[in-house]
């Protein structure tokens, strides 16, 4: 981004970051009036989120960020410490920020004025008038589980019944509980309520060493270990100005690549077998149980946890790499490209495939939909082309989209960007030298926030975070793209079946943990 | 259909015999002597022993084959399987799937999490380990534990719970 010295009139300086980036404070009315020139400029919301600053100057902060054409704007809201703190909702704008304020509320009790106050991540864990981020929070104390209940929006009519499922689903899955309203097979209205995997993550991140934070990062949303401790390397090196080798970079975006591949590949199994092609669950997961035992004799790990480390990776590939490697990308792209042609030949897919879980252009615009979902419905965004960080700026990877929004869309995509994917770590294998793998990160001066942006496979993954004194993290805000993208599925599954729901939530394959935090 | 018969001609049959699985399968096969019926909890994981779970249903390791299969209901299920720290928005909903199986029943607790709560450890928010929570026969250390060892975890409950009898 160029240096602006403005931006809709507030004062804005560069941020420490993987790619261009923007810091602004907007007090009283500003906080709104930016929001509403970034909502009209068309910026996308990527995440709001809270601190304790009572013991630097006696008020609270709401942070938010957001992505725009030009990079990234980043937003800090003073609040002062009174009974009731409160900040103006930026929910009527973005509709996304519903939930995100709904979670700064449960972690710090600063409200977001004229929004939704059912709780979010607090379920009935902890007493409605304690706040763990807050700095005075007393975390040896434990809170007998005091079962609540949960109003739900109520759904009312001629036939209408509810069907509520979970938070224990039947299968390996993660918690989340679906409150549907039907009429016979029909979904009318479906209503999410998550947080069940809350670990406390933001409050372990506080006062934790800056040596181990990627360890907590990889391990936010297991199947994103890579795009997070990825991100959290990138703002710690932002801050601290570490420059990578080259050949660590190219290594992190292959393993990153393998990552989306690997994902890829057991989501298009998994998604033949909702549709009753239990032939597609056996040949991908085979495919992805391949690349999973290349990553885990090549990496030393088959998802790919702790590979990334501050200032590079944990090791170089051996010798024989780059030649298994491409015998394995051959494989997979012959594997991939039948069982493609059989997918798409099979009428007995396509037609649970098409039409399914629709999610228009134009809703997915409105809502916010970002990542593979959104490129589903014909947003064609994707940071690694849009703000291309190194090693992306020498790869020109290509924006795969789709315009149908349906299970079939969401398909296709996943098709393209393995054929993609795998171009791409072709590309970082002839482009890889030999040399120094990871670089010396100087300890960071204390009160330096950095920005860590990395698109993993499934939409932008964000780690926020400034340092404290010694060596240890002040804070750490990190946000998984399936925050912005579990109301989208609320949205695709109005009119469909019943029966078409795990399909459908398979299509978009949000993560629970990431959500949760 | 043509292209899926040739392709499932072309793959042949994968269930691997080498690398310990198969003795692994015999040796479930005589604990077990029967079928087992398997029902997963995730009490707070990160979603990566999941997804070493599910890969015990892949055509290399066939966890079917050896007549052990995951279930839709706990009152179907024999042994619960757990991931995760348990964390406190999911310790009820926990405590009622286990007193949900009917008894005897088995708990393998997955993961390093399983064990201690891993690096989430105890807090506001999670429990820590599942034995916290509900009594555990069998932990499967690891980050995430390889699909070999949780097989290995759930052989040595059974076991040790035929010892028993």
């Amino acid at each position: 981004m160029k240096m602006q010295s403005t931006i809709f009139g507030v004062f804005a300086t560069p941020l420490p970051s993987n790619l261009p980036a923007i810091r602004c404070e907007a007090q009283g009315d500003d906080w709104l009036r930016l929001a509403q020139g970034l909502h009209a400029s068309g910026a996308r919301l990527l995440t709001v989120w809270g601190a304790d600053d009572r013991d630097r100057n006696g008020s609270f902060r709401v942070r938010a960020a957001w992505l725009t054409p030009e990079g990234l704007v980043f937003t800090e809201h003073r609040i002062a410490d009174t009974e009731q703190p409160s900040y103006p909702s930026l929910a009527e704008l973005f509709p996304t920020a519903a939930r995100m304020q709904r979670a700064v509320f449960d972690l710090l009790g600063i409200r977001a004025t004229g929004a939704d106050m059912r709780g979010w991540l607090r379920h009935s864990g902890w007493p409605e008038d304690v706040f763990p981020l807050r700095r005075d929070f007393d975390s040896d104390q434990d809170y007998p589980v005091t079962s609540q209940p949960y109003p739900f929006v109520l759904v009312e009519g001629d036939g209408v019944h509810e069907i509520a499922v979970g938070p224990v689903h039947a299968g390996i899955i993660e918690p989340g509980h679906f409150r549907f309203s039907v009429v016979g097979e029909k979904i009318l209205r479906l209503e999410e309520r998550l947080g069940y995997t809350h670990k406390g993550i933001a409050k372990l991140f506080q006062g934790s060493s800056q040596d181990l934070g990627h360890r907590l990062a990889a391990r936010i949303s297991g199947d994103s270990a890579v795009a997070f401790s990825w991100a959290w390397c990138a703002a710690l090196e932002a801050v601290t100005q570490t420059v990578c080798p080259e050949r660590a970079i190219h290594l992190r975006a292959l393993a990153l690549e393998h990552e989306r591949v690997a994902n890829h590949l057991g989501d298009l199994g998994v998604l033949g077998n909702d549709a009753g092609f239990a032939f597609g669950l056996t040949q991908f997961s085979r495919m992805k149980e391949d690349l999973l035992r290349a990553n885990a004799d090549l990496f030393g790990a088959r998802y790919l946890m702790d590979f990334i480390l501050p200032g590079g990776v944990g090791g170089d590939l051996p010798g024989y790499a780059a030649a298994q490697l491409l015998h394995l990308y051959r494989e997979l792209e012959d594997g991939v490209a039948s069982m493609r042609s059989i997918y798409d030949e099979h009428a007995g897919i396509q037609d649970r495939f098409r039409e399914a879980g629709r999610l228009t252009p134009d809703l997915a615009e409105k809502l916010g939909a970002v990542g593979l979902a959104a490129r589903a419905s014909g947003i064609a965004r994707d940071l690694r082309a849009d703000h291309p960080w190194a090693p992306y700026d020498q790869l020109a990877p290509e924006v795969v989209t789709q315009t149908s929004g349906d299970v079939a869309a969401r398909v296709q995509v996943r098709f393209d960007e393995i054929v993609e994917s795998l171009r791409l770590c072709r590309a970082l294998l002839g482009r890889s030298a030999d040399g120094l793998v990871r670089a010396n990160v100087p300890p960071a001066e204390p009160n330096r926030t950095g920005i860590g942006l990395i698109e993993g496979w499934r939409g932008p993954v964000m780690i926020a975070l400034e340092t404290g004194p010694e060596g240890t993290i002040r804070w750490c805000h990190a946000e998984d793209p399936s925050v912005q993208n579990w109301p989208l599925l609320e949205y695709a599954v109005i009119g469909n079946i019943v029966p078409d729901f795990p399909l459908i939530n398979k299509s978009f394959n949000l993560s629970y943990s990431g959500q949760d935090g | 259909m043509f292209d899926v018969l040739s392709r499932m001609v072309h793959t042949g049959i994968l269930t691997e015999t080498s690398a310990g699985i198969d003795g692994l399968q015999k040796e479930i096969r005589s604990a077990l002597g029967r079928a087992l019926c398997i029902r997963h909890v995730d009490a707070g994981s990160c979603n990566g022993c999941e997804l070493e779970i599910h890969a015990l249903n892949n055509a290399y390791y066939n966890l079917e084959g050896m007549g052990i299969q995951f279930v839709a209901s706990p009152r179907h299920a024999d042994l619960l399987l757990v991931t995760g720290p348990v964390s406190v928005n999911m310790e009820e909903a926990l405590k009622r799937t286990y007193e949900a199986i009917p008894d005897p029943k088995l708990v393998v607790a997955v993961g390093d999490c399983g064990i201690c709560g891993g690096v989430f450890g105890r807090s506001y928010a999670s429990r820590g380990g599942v034995a916290n929570v509900i009594p555990v026969n069998q932990t499967v250390p690891g980050c995430p534990p390889s699909p070999l060892a949780i097989l290995g975890g759930i052989l040595e409950a059974i076991t040790a719970s035929a010892a028993e009898v």
